[in-house]
């Protein structure tokens, strides 16, 4: 086949186009800079860091779910190992907190390329119950390994450091946890709209005309749960220095569940959905207090609302709306 | 090009595809004909990869290539379109086209993310050939389009156009006028004309005869799952038992 050499648009077009598309994430990242100057106390900080974390985690997952159509249901199991091998490696081994970060990350990572080989030959529901294993499986090692990981009772964790640089105190947390999300959103972003973005959503599509043109499936689908599972590492290894301490009910099944409820209701292979999911679902609980005893049938009311009237999660659905308003 | 031997795949105790034999020269337009059943699509799915033959030999310029898998065969310059439309609709039209330039783009996770340098810039030229390629294919009306917006003749189109991304040496088509009227099948035709004058080597199923005659050098002709004749249109069009197999024992011998 012989194509006609392609046209390059002009660079300051290309520019302009790169500023649209680049605009909600510098709104964002500005609205997270002028965030802490009216947030009122440490109280608010810490939810607005548990925010950040909780969509830094549920981007991640939607890289596996919403995009490559590959579910997970125990991905807290990598969260919560990540923060265990920095509490170890810290807390007993006296590694410097940057160091255990890393290592904590490549070896959640091996664990999640030597998992991959075996589960992501499984599909649908054997899939979902293979991760919802290995979740629980990682639950149980936590909490049983009582020399190592200090059991049900959990472990503390020393603060972080690095090049002699202490953070501590929810301000300093704000700024490395709204970094991070910023970055997730920006990388997210990147990989979604290139061809190593485009054969994992082609995957979820077709696997069979994706193959057919030489996608290797089961190689993709691999790497994207090592990406996402070492992602859910690392924010685990920086979770566990914020919070100072660690229980096995970071790696348990309802903290598995609450991700994907955050992808499924922000909105499947979107990355903006799964921020306005994590945002939602975390809040939900502050907000409801009020109803004291019935804010657990208020959030379910609102989940299965949710998906009656907006089923492809909130953002692609509302998105839709627009876009059918301006035609 | 490619040279199939003996190849069998039985499926329980039914013999789908029994020691086919034929071979199809560089730069020939093939067709591969047969009543509803008789095994065209399961021969297709063996040479491409999507099933590993039970016994016979796939060879491609030499090569031995049977039971490897779809996206192996891909990098040997193997394509195809299917029967059972086979696009990712969640993605939009020109992406499903672009999709077929996979294997000639860096396809990094951690390049993607990075932004590795020249990496967007090759990711818009694909974006431009794969534009040309839908309007090659008649789906210039489609380049902005949702794949899931699109109606099933304009599907069919965009399923060859990924296929002619991936640059292919030889192409599969699997019934490509399969549920189009006769203006659309005409275009088809055409196209398949095309293709076959730029040098693809095209082999292709298909139940409409009249396209089948026009454009195709030479015809294998399949019943239960055995080679039934092969030859010219011309020579197919006149073999009684092919005659038989089509219209039935008594008729054919009439």
């Amino acid at each position: 086949m012989t194509v006609a050499s392609p046209r390059t648009p002009p660079l300051s077009s290309r520019a302009a186009a790169w500023a649209s598309a680049r605009a909600p994430t510098f709104a964002f990242a500005a609205a997270l800079i002028v965030l802490p100057s009216i947030l009122p106390n440490a109280y608010y900080f810490d939810v607005a860091i548990r925010v950040a974390i909780n969509a830094t985690l549920a981007i991640a997952l939607n890289l596996l779910i919403g995009y490559t159509g590959q579910i997970s249901l125990g991905h807290a199991a990598f969260f919560g190992l990540g923060a265990y091998g920095s509490a170890i490696l810290v807390g007993e081994f006296g590694w410097p907190p940057g160091a255990a970060l890393v290592v904590s990350a490549a070896l959640v990572g091996a664990l999640a390329y030597v998992v991959a080989r075996v589960i992501l030959r499984l599909e649908g529901h054997y899939l979902a119950m293979a991760t919802l294993g290995l979740g629980v499986i990682a639950s149980i090692a936590l909490t049983n390994e009582v020399g190592l990981t200090g059991g049900p009772d959990g472990m503390s964790v020393p603060d972080f450091s690095i090049l002699g640089l202490r953070v501590a105190g929810e301000k300093a947390w704000y700024w490395i946890f709204a970094a991070a999300l910023v970055a997730a959103i920006v990388l997210a972003g990147n990989l979604v709209d290139s061809p190593a973005g485009r054969a994992l959503r082609a995957l979820h599509g077709s696997q069979t005309a994706a193959r057919s043109v030489g996608v290797d499936a089961s190689a993709f689908k691999t790497r994207v749960f090592v990406l996402s599972a070492t992602a859910a590492a690392i924010m685990g290894s920086l979770y566990a220095h914020y919070e100072g301490f660690v229980t096995p009910g970071l790696a348990a099944f309802p903290k598995s569940v609450q991700l994907v409820t955050m992808v499924v209701v922000g909105g499947m292979a979107s990355i903006w959905g799964s921020v306005l999911g994590a945002a939602l679902l975390s809040l939900a609980p502050e907000l409801l207090a009020r109803f004291e005893g019935y804010e657990t049938l208020a959030f379910g009311a609102i989940l299965v609302a949710t998906m009656i009237f907006l089923p492809r999660g909130i953002a692609p659905s509302l998105s839709a709306r627009l876009r059918r308003k301006e035609s | 090009m490619l040279r199939v031997e003996g190849l069998t795949k039985r499926f329980g105790g039914v013999d789908a595809v029994s020691q086919v034999s034929f071979a199809v020269p560089e730069g020939a337009i093939h067709a591969v004909i047969g009543p509803n059943g008789a095994g065209k699509t399961t021969l297709f799915n063996l040479i491409t990869g999507v099933y590993a033959p039970d016994s016979g030999s796939i060879r491609l310029r030499g090569e031995e290539v049977a039971g490897l898998a779809p996206e192996s065969l891909a990098r040997r310059g193997v394509s195809r379109t299917f029967q059972n439309l086979q696009v990712s609709m969640n993605l939009s039209a020109i992406e499903n086209v672009m999709i077929g330039a996979h294997l000639r783009l860096n396809s990094s996770l951690l390049a993607a993310m990075a932004r590795w340098k020249g990496l967007a810039a090759r990711d818009r030229a694909a974006r431009e050939e794969a534009a040309e390629l839908l309007a090659f294919v008649g789906c210039g009306a489609y380049v902005g389009a949702e794949a899931r917006s699109m109606p099933y003749g304009a599907l069919k189109r965009l399923e060859i156009a990924r296929a002619l991304a991936a640059e292919p040496k030889l192409l599969f088509l699997d019934e490509p006028a399969a549920g189009l009227n006769h203006t659309e099948t005409d275009e088809i035709e055409d196209l398949i004309g095309e293709l076959g004058r730029r040098g693809v080597t095209i082999v292709l199923v298909e139940h409409d005869m009249k396209l089948v005659m026009n454009v195709s050098q030479h015809i294998v002709v399949l019943d239960y799952g055995k080679k039934l004749a092969e030859g010219t249109p011309e020579e197919v069009r006149r073999n009684p038992e092919v005659i038989a197999a089509y219209l039935g024992a008594e008729n054919g011998e009439a």
